[in-house]
């Protein structure tokens, strides 16, 4: 038998100061455990310093005895690497452990056991925990804000169709999804153009908006079936008129008129809100802030100084106010540059102002990929007699995006979270539903609720679009 | 020069000021079927509106320049405070992640995963009407340490009252510059005789021996204002004393701090990742210690990545704390677009001005930030 060293835990007494160890911090988290979740102190007896700081010294003193180097244990060895190699970071590990054993009771109280869901008044919730009842009975509302309820099946089409879309892009060739790029990046805008230019007149929006939807989804179908040498023209010139046909030859026209189908009614964007707004907004705001943003980055490398002179007088403007000061010129600036009788949507005012706003900084992020490739690039594609566009269409960009994929995809979140500050001009997203909902007079009192589920909703759409970005980079990772 | 150069330049040129004259023929039009004429001079009149919470004396008699210095200090207020704050917690959750305890580790990364895509905006109204709104009233508060108040009206601090404050001041300006000082001092000696001098120990020293000698020989004198009790009304208490830190101002700056910090957390990961192993084992193999690799070769390298990302977040901070508005601090966006605005009326003039503002201080710090990147680049031969 070795002599035992209680200050120097080792191998040869390894089950005395294991056990030992093991007792002591089972003891001390049993107590905390107890605490929490019985709310009793078991070792009240003790004076109240010490019964406070009585596990946290218990299990101190148990992982120090634990700590024994290649024990030859490989659960041991594991909880040493991971949480116990030294006294700072065992007091740290304990301390987290305890924190979340002690928080574990009233969040899960306030989440799930006194929480209510049953009922639709708000009479029901009188535990002390989360009204969910509030969530489910204004849950319309916080998806799509005023959109009157009979409607919203075409917010629903449209994105379904949407990802519908989405899929197809998902589940296609590799040679296919080079087309299907070509596509979201060059006929969608044309498409969303047709949908933005007939909702400031007036007309039908989802009307036009599902026209497009099904125009794309037909194209695409239709697609697989083209050889690729015309796959280019293809997918420009086939969605434009399939779309331009839906409207003016079979539908649009000629049904109305005898009678068969009924026009939709004409929802104005001040009634759009919630989830969907969200959606509508960072969705159009995507799609026109990538193109300005690619043409800023060039036109400030451009070797022509009046050109590179206005990329950079743009760029630094967007990039150096708050998109909230934005907003505020789009909404009270703007109309006093436009002529009496002209009016712009204030949902158009504000996508156009989100978009150049957000193109600056995608501007800043591709010239960042641009600028970390070698010289050599330029050189050999010039060499080879290439123009500019086809130097940079062929070479350059290719590699200059895929390097900046993870900065593009930052830009991106960013938008999403800006979304909410569209409340400025008056439109309510889900943010602004929320605190509409909350002014309610019937359903005051629930303000953490809603912000907690928004949180949750929030959360899970930028974690999804992260990950992805980070799939994304993974997969065109190239070595250099 | 060539026809296929100077083409679209003018053509460029050409776009620009078209569109700028539009818009500007139409504003003219606009501004003269209203009545308004385009000037500056309203800024001298008299505001007439009142702020509630300002660092300057102001009230509605007061010009409305006046009213736009008093969002501009208010703006930086609560930037400083988010600043301060965002950097200590991003340093610690960036170490942290660093750390190659599990618990510590993934406990860091929740945190930035989790506040880093919740909008800022929902975060701001979190802390503002449901977290906040949980304290309780003036009447019920337990004080902290007996001497800080937090209730659902804001956070009630002491205050200290100065006798001779510019003396202290001066003292505390005398200590910065010698450390300063104090610091190039032994940065030669560290270059040409390899000794090293304890800074840090000095610097502490200075900054507390001479404001203690301005208090003992200068005639500086404090006193502690503690924060007192009083009933306004039957059901209405207030603090009376000491300085009232309204709850906007406090969800403000929580939110801002606690949301930039994650983002500062990245940049100090990255910037202790940036450095190769290679340099600290050569640091080693040279018999320096661990703290003296820590200060002499990893953290120069670190700071020159982790700085210049770092004030580009400083800068975010500053203009997201425009998002003030949302919650009626008065910021310079509330101030004097919001109520100044509606005021006035003159949109063209208030909106260039707000945005000239957040411009300058923005270009003025990237400006400052390309000649830092300069000056600490590898000068590779």
């Amino acid at each position: 038998m070795n002599k035992l060293n209680f200050l120097q835990p080792d191998k040869n007494n390894i089950y005395t100061y294991l056990y030992t160890g093991v007792i002591l911090v089972v003891l001390s988290i049993f107590i905390v455990f107890f605490n929490s979740f019985f709310n009793k102190d078991i070792v009240s007896f003790l004076p109240g310093p010490i019964s406070f700081f009585l596990p946290l010294i218990l299990g101190f003193i148990g992982l120090h005895l634990i700590r024994i180097d290649y024990s030859g244990y490989k659960f041991l060895d594991a909880i040493n690497k991971n949480i116990n190699t030294n006294n700072f970071n065992a007091f740290l590990s304990l301390l987290i452990v305890f924190v979340i054993i002690k928080s574990l009771p009233p969040l899960l109280s306030w989440f799930i056991l006194d929480a209510n869901i049953a009922g639709d008044s708000k009479d029901v919730c009188t535990g002390s925990g989360a009204c969910w009842t509030y969530i489910k009975i204004w849950f319309n509302r916080f998806m799509y804000g005023m959109y009157p309820n009979p409607e919203q099946w075409r917010i629903n089409l449209s994105f379904i169709a949407l990802a519908f879309l989405g899929c197809v892009g998902f589940f296609a060739t590799e040679k296919f999804k080079k087309y299907l790029t070509l596509y979201y990046v060059v006929v969608y805008p044309i498409i969303a153009f047709f949908f933005i230019f007939f909702f400031i007149s007036g007309g039908p929006i989802f009307f036009d908006f599902s026209y497009g939807i099904i125009a794309a989804i037909i194209s695409i179908i239709l697609g697989f079936f083209i050889p690729s040498k015309f796959k280019m023209y293809y997918f420009i010139i086939v969605p434009i008129t399939i779309y331009i046909l839906l409207k003016y030859v079979f539908f649009y026209e000629e049904l109305i008129e005898l009678g068969k189908l009924e026009a939709l009614e004409w929802v104005e964007t001040g009634a759009w809100g919630g989830l969907s707004l969200t959606f509508i907004v960072s969705f159009f705001c995507l799609i026109f802030c990538f193109p300005i943003g690619l043409f800023l980055s060039l036109g400030r490398r451009s070797d022509l100084p009046i050109i590179k002179y206005i990329s950079i007088g743009m760029i630094e403007f967007w990039r150096g106010v708050p998109l909230i000061t934005v907003l505020f010129m789009s909404s009270v600036m703007f109309p006093m540059f436009l002529p009496e009788d002209m009016f712009i949507d204030k949902l158009v005012r504000v996508i156009i102002a989100i978009s150049l706003f957000e193109a600056a900084y995608v501007a800043e992020v591709i010239r960042g990929g641009l600028q970390a490739l070698p010289r050599g690039q330029y050189d050999a594609a010039k060499s080879l007699g290439m123009g500019y566009w086809k130097m940079h269409i062929l070479v350059i960009l290719p590699q200059a995006l895929k390097l900046v994929i993870p900065g593009i995809a930052n830009t991106f979140l960013a938008l999403v979270k800006d979304t909410p500050l569209i409340f400025v001009v008056g439109l309510l997203e889900i943010v602004g539903m929320l605190n509409l909902a909350k002014t309610n007079p019937e359903w005051l009192g629930f303000a953490m609720e809603g912000y907690v589920f928004a949180s949750v909703l929030f959360f899970i759409i930028c974690y999804a679009m992260s990950k992805y970005s980070y799939n994304l980079e993974q997969k065109y990772k190239t070595e250099r | 020069m060539n026809i296929k150069k100077i083409l679209p330049q003018i053509l460029t040129l050409l776009v620009v000021i078209l569109v700028f004259g539009f818009f500007s023929y139409n504003a003219q039009i606009n501004m003269e079927n209203r009545g308004i004429t385009f000037g500056y001079g309203f800024l001298s009149q008299e505001s007439s509106f009142d702020v509630q919470f300002s660092l300057i004396e102001y009230d509605g008699s007061h010009s409305y320049f006046r009213a736009y210095l008093v969002g501009l200090l208010n703006t930086i207020l609560v930037s400083v405070i988010g600043i301060i704050f965002a950097t200590i917690i991003g340093v610690v959750v960036g170490i942290a992640r660093l750390s190659n305890n599990y618990l510590i580790n993934r406990t860091a990364s929740i945190y930035v995963e989790f506040f880093r895509n919740i909008p800022l905006l929902l975060q701001i109204f979190f802390w503002y009407f449901a977290a906040l709104r949980a304290l309780p009233l003036p009447q019920d508060t337990e004080p902290m340490f007996g001497v800080f108040f937090l209730t659902i009206k804001g956070f009630f601090v002491p205050a200290f009252v100065w006798n001779n404050l510019d003396i202290f001041i001066y003292s505390i300006i005398a200590a910065i510059i010698s450390i300063i000082f104090v610091r190039i001092y032994a940065r030669k000696k560290q270059e040409n005789e390899g000794i090293q001098t304890p800074v840090l120990s000095i610097s502490i020293g200075l900054l507390l021996i001479l404001p203690i000698l301005s208090f003992l020989f200068g005639g500086v004198d404090a006193s502690v204002e503690i924060p007192v009790i009083k009933q306004l009304s039957q059901s209405g208490f207030t603090f009376e004393g000491g300085i009232k830190l309204p709850p906007e101002l406090i969800s403000l700056a929580l939110a801002l701090s606690l949301y930039t910090a994650t983002f500062i957390a990245e940049c100090v990961r990255a910037g202790v990742q940036g450095v190769s192993k290679g340099q600290k084992e050569a640091a080693a193999s040279i018999g320096l210690t661990p703290n003296q690799v820590l200060k002499l070769v990893v953290m120069p390298q670190a700071l020159r990545i982790i700085i210049p990302p770092t004030t580009n977040q400083y800068l975010n901070l500053t203009k997201n704390s425009s998002l003030a508005a949302a919650i009626a601090y008065p910021d310079l966006v509330l101030v004097f677009a919001g109520t100044a605005l509606m005021q006035t009326g003159r949109a063209i003039e208030i909106v260039s001005i707000t945005m000239l503002t957040y411009l300058s201080l923005s270009i003025s710090i990237s400006i400052f930030m390309n000649w830092y990147n300069k000056k600490i680049a590898i000068k590779e031969k």
